[in-house]
Parts: C-alpha cells; sequence; structure tokens
C-alpha cells in the first residue's frame, strides 16, 4: 500500500518535473521562433491589426534581400570568424605555454606572475578599453581585424584555467619521459598538451563565445561597416530600420546563424566546455 | 655535479621565462600600463588634437556633483537588485529539475543554454521586437486574455529597466543552471537516502541539503552574476536608444562611460567613470567574500 502511493508520488513528481521544464523550454525557444516568423512577414503584417500569427507568405524573402543590401554579410562573418579563430589560436598556445610554465616548472618570479594573472581576472576589462584603443588608433590600425584580436592576444583567463589542468598531470608521465630523452619542451609538447584537450576545447568554446557576442569594443576600434563583427553590424541596423521588424529579424537570423549551426553540431562540447570554464575557474 | 645540477636548473628557468613570455609580455601592454594609464587619465581633460590638460580632481568632482552619474549608478544597483537574487534563484530550481532522472535531459539542458550561444544583440532585437507596445507580440497576448491597456515595456521609466532585465535573466539561467547543475551532481547520493529514511521531503532536502552541498557553486554563481549584471551594456544599449524617454531610468555606468568616452570624446571624465565602476565591482566582490562565511559550506 505504501509502496503503491510511493509510485504515485514519484509519478507525480515526474509529471511535475516534465510539466515545468516543458513550459520553460517554450519560453527559452519562442523568441527565436518568433524571431523567424518576422522575418517573413512584411511590414504591412507585421503591423496587421488584429494581429496575425502565421505569415501569409512563408517564402517571402523581401526582408533579407534588404538586409543583405545595407550589411555586407559575407565580411561581417569573414571578420568575425577571423577574430574568433585568431583569438582561440593566441588563447590556446600562449596560455597554454604559460599555464605548463606555471604548473610545472620552477622559476623565480612565478608568485608574482601568478598574482598578476589573479589580479587581471578581477579587474574589469573595461577600465584597459580606453588605452587599449589609444594604442591601436596610435598603431593607425583601427578597422582591421588586429584591433579586433588586440584585446585577446593574451588570456589570464585562458592560463589560469589551463593552470589547473596542469596540475592535474602527475609528475611521473613527466618524469618518464625525461629518463626516456625527452627535453622540456617536448615534455610539454607531445606528453602534458595532449592530455590537456578537453581543457583546451572547453577554452576555445569560451573564447569564441565570448569574442563573438562582445559589443563594446569593436563598436569602438572600427567604425567602418566593411570591418565589423557580426553582432556589432547588426547593432548598427537599430537606428536605420527603427520599426521595419521584418529587416531587423531577418539581420538578427543571420547574426545567430552560424553560431547556431556550430552549437547544434557541438552541443555537447559547448555545454560541457561551458561547464568546465565556470567549475573549475 | 653540483655545478651540472645548478646548470640543469638554470636551463630549465630559462625555458620557463621562454614559455611565460608571451602572457607576460601581453599582460603588461595590455593590461598593466593600461590600468594605471586609466588612473593617470582621470586626473587629466582630453582636449582637441589629442591635447591633454592635467586638472586634479576636477573629473571626479564633476562626475560627483552629476546628477546623471548618481542616477546611472543607481540605476545599475537596481538591475542587480532586479536579475541576481531572482536570476540565481531560477537557475538553482531549474538545475535540480535538469538532475532529475527523466528522459530528453540533453535536449532540455541543449533548450536552456541557446541564449548563451546568441549574441546580446541578436537577443536584444527580439525581445525589443516582443515589447512593442501596439504590435508586440506580449501586449497583443495581454490583450487577448482580456488585459487592455497598453504597457509600453521598454518606453516607460517605471518598467524599461525591469523590461531588460527579464531579458538579463532568460538569457543567463540556462548558463547559471548548467554551472550549479555539475555542483549538485558532486553532491554525494548517501545524504539523499539518509534524508528519504528520515522522511524528509523533497522540499526540505532542496533546502536541508541540496543548497548547503552546493554552496561553493551558487557562491561562485552569484558573484560572477552580480559582476555582470554590475557591468551591464549591450542588452540595454540595444534595447533603449538615446531618443528613448526610459533612457534615463536604464543608462549603467557602463553605457555612460560608453557615452562620455566615445560618444563624447571625453576619456578622462571617461577614465573617471570606468575606475568608479570598478571600485563598486570590488567593494560588492569583497562584501560577498566576507559575507560568505555565514552560509557557504566548504566541507564535503
Amino acid at each position: 500500500m505504501d509502496k503503491k502511493a510511493n509510485y504515485k508520488r514519484y509519478i507525480n513528481a515526474k509529471v511535475l518535473i516534465y510539466l515545468v521544464l516543458g513550459l520553460g523550454s517554450i519560453l527559452m525557444i519562442f523568441p527565436f521562433i518568433w524571431m523567424l516568423i518576422t522575418s517573413v512577414k512584411t511590414i504591412a503584417e507585421t503591423t496587421r491589426i488584429p494581429p496575425t500569427f502565421w505569415p501569409d507568405d512563408i517564402k517571402n524573402t523581401a526582408a533579407y534581400r534588404s538586409v543583405t543590401n545595407s550589411l555586407p554579410f559575407f565580411k561581417l562573418y569573414l571578420n568575425t570568424i577571423l577574430m574568433i579563430i585568431f583569438r582561440i589560436i593566441c588563447a590556446l598556445v600562449f596560455s597554454s605555454t604559460a599555464a605548463y610554465a606555471l604548473a610545472k616548472l620552477n622559476f623565480r618570479g612565478k608568485t608574482l606572475f601568478f598574482t598578476i594573472i589573479i589580479t587581471q581576472l578581477m579587474l574589469p576589462s573595461q577600465i584597459f578599453i580606453i588605452p587599449q584603443f589609444k594604442m591601436i588608433s596610435q598603431m593607425g590600425m583601427t578597422n582591421t581585424v588586429f584591433a579586433m584580436v588586440f584585446p585577446g592576444i593574451v588570456s589570464a583567463f585562458g592560463t589560469f584555467f589551463l593552470r589547473q589542468a596542469y596540475m592535474g598531470i602527475p609528475d611521473d608521465i613527466m618524469e618518464a619521459a625525461r629518463i626516456d630523452g625527452c627535453n622540456e619542451f617536448q615534455i610539454f609538447y607531445k606528453i602534458t598538451m595532449p592530455l590537456t584537450k578537453t581543457a583546451m576545447s572547453a577554452l576555445a568554446v569560451f573564447t569564441a563565445l565570448i569574442a563573438y557576442s562582445d559589443l563594446m569594443w569593436p563598436l569602438i576600434v572600427n567604425t567602418n561597416l566593411n570591418k565589423l563583427t557580426l553582432s556589432a553590424g547588426l547593432s548598427t541596423l537599430r537606428g536605420q530600420y527603427v520599426t521595419n521588424y521584418p529587416v531587423l529579424m531577418a539581420g538578427s537570423v543571420l547574426a545567430m546563424l552560424p553560431m547556431i549551426v556550430l552549437y547544434l553540431i557541438f552541443q555537447k562540447q559547448f555545454v560541457e566546455g561551458i561547464a568546465l570554464t565556470g567549475t573549475k575557474a | 655535479m653540483n655545478t651540472k645540477l645548478k646548470k640543469k636548473k638554470q636551463k630549465k628557468n630559462l625555458i620557463a621565462y621562454i614559455m611565460i613570455a608571451p602572457t607576460m609580455i601581453g599582460l603588461v601592454i595590455l593590461n598593466i600600463i593600461p590600468f594605471f594609464e586609466t588612473i593617470r587619465m582621470s586626473f587629466y581633460k582630453s582636449g582637441s588634437f589629442g591635447k591633454w590638460t592635467f586638472c586634479g580632481i576636477d573629473n571626479y568632482i564633476k562626475m560627483f556633483s552629476s546628477s546623471g552619474f548618481w542616477r546611472s549608478t543607481w540605476n545599475t544597483t537596481y538591475f542587480v537588485i532586479l536579475t541576481v537574487p531572482i536570476g540565481v534563484f531560477i537557475s538553482l530550481v531549474l538545475a535540480v529539475f535538469l538532475n532529475a532522472k527523466i528522459k530528453g535531459r540533453t535536449i532540455f539542458r541543449a533548450i536552456y543554454f541557446l541564449p548563451m550561444v546568441v549574441a546580446p544583440t541578436a537577443v536584444a532585437m527580439v525581445w525589443k521586437w516582443m515589447y512593442n507596445s501596439e504590435y508586440g507580440i506580449i501586449n497583443n497576448f495581454l490583450r487577448s486574455i482580456g488585459i487592455s491597456n497598453t504597457i509600453n515595456w521598454i518606453t516607460n521609466s517605471k518598467t524599461a529597466l525591469l523590461a531588460c532585465a527579464i531579458v538579463a535573466i532568460w538569457s543567463a539561467i540556462g548558463y547559471d543552471a548548467i554551472l550549479l547543475l555539475s555542483g549538485i551532481q558532486s553532491i554525494s547520493k548517501s545524504y539523499y537516502e539518509a534524508a528519504k529514511i528520515d522522511g524528509a521531503s523533497g522540499i526540505k532536502q532542496f533546502f536541508h541539503i541540496t543548497i548547503p552541498m552546493v554552496s561553493p557553486t551558487l557562491f561562485f554563481v552569484i558573484i560572477m552574476r552580480a559582476m555582470t549584471s554590475l557591468k551591464m551594456f549591450d542588452i540595454i544599449y540595444m534595447m533603449i536608444e538615446e531618443r528613448n524617454p526610459a533612457i534615463r531610468s536604464t543608462e549603467t555606468i557602463l553605457m555612460l562611460f560608453y557615452k562620455e568616452s566615445f560618444v563624447n570624446n571625453n576619456q578622462g571624465y571617461g577614465s573617471a567613470i570606468v575606475i568608479w565602476a570598478f571600485l563598486i565591482i570590488g567593494v560588492v566582490t569583497l562584501v560577498q567574500f566576507i559575507g560568505q562565511k555565514k552560509w557557504v559550506n566548504y566541507e564535503t
């Protein structure tokens, strides 16, 4: 009897969980669906009274044509991809070497170096922005991909995060490699670095997401529409098409498409990578 | 033997320096020098043609006597109050639900995480459209259930910041829930089994086992969320334009910083503002670190 009541309670709890998670999921997905639906509507449809939910013509690409006319999307994609790739390479290469030195080697000034990294992590990145901008403009590098990569050339977070990964590698492995005749650099490159693969891919995902969603820096260093990132480029539409929502939504769809596609393919790496960067840091 | 060992050690030392060199040089150029440079600039006035003149604490006097500055400080504080407690609570409940043994867990997890992979600019755009007072779907929905007075979500100064806070919460809960979920998953099952034998209900288990055991992760999430909210820029910048009558009640410290430094080209004043932002973030974080002793449980 008691068992039966327990079972019933268990089923009820499950139904409740599905219900809450399901309703929540609708709230999470709906804005994106609404974005898609609006992007194939005409302005007249979006301002119709009484309002209609479904578009009259699902194959209406007028808004997409307008938005690709006013924004050089091909270039925005290219700029964003290049910025992300360079930032990932920099973060992985420089942070890996520094993290290895911090975790496995002894050198004078180690504590100081580590303190600098921790301090940088605590400071809001905006505090560096004006001087960074001045450097870029003094170098005459505004409106370049380099300008967008610039603040991310080195990553204090990446160094800190990968240091944890290297600390988890037992010294015995390195000792064995040393006996086998590996030099210090080979030990790093051939033996330990491959062992931090999970952490490196997590850092890559993290770096990509931060770079992709950043708005303030690209807006500051790039004024040329052809040199903007997707985020920043999209933000310029807001003054141009104040009430033309189909065009704004078409632009948003195009801007979020590449990341969504990557997310759908590498969903597990994304979610687990982010969980790793969050909990290990 | 001794010298050989010493030589080997020196060589290792050299390798270590080579390995940290790029990061070290980068940090000096990109962060350490700029940090002090910003402090220095906050005592200077930027004139035309890149001419800087020392002006003592004028920027700070101007800042502390500006009503716009205090308004933005209040808006930022209010935004933190609106987003952090509610957002983190929803994330925690969500994490507990996502931890349940149900089918389709990964799909749910992926759905809630979705806003994280979409640029905040795009997120802000679609919400702005949904909030539209005449044609927005939210007001249309409210009208269809009989609430016919039009709410000007993002143009009324009473609701605008709340509307932005909802978007920020909506964007962040998936991310926070996933962090909390990994914290919850590391709680030993034996606690719950013991609680079950003692007859503790699910809600009791949540408050007496889950929250204390996940408190280190929870603390981390609260700290990060508070920092992110204090640094809010993109969503509000996208949703509330300069012309919007609600801008006065939604402008955050960093929006003011951006406007003064890069629109009005007043970078000395901008530096003072960003230092203020840094101080607030520092104080809030410090207070939380002191307060954590009261509730964060590090024994496992």
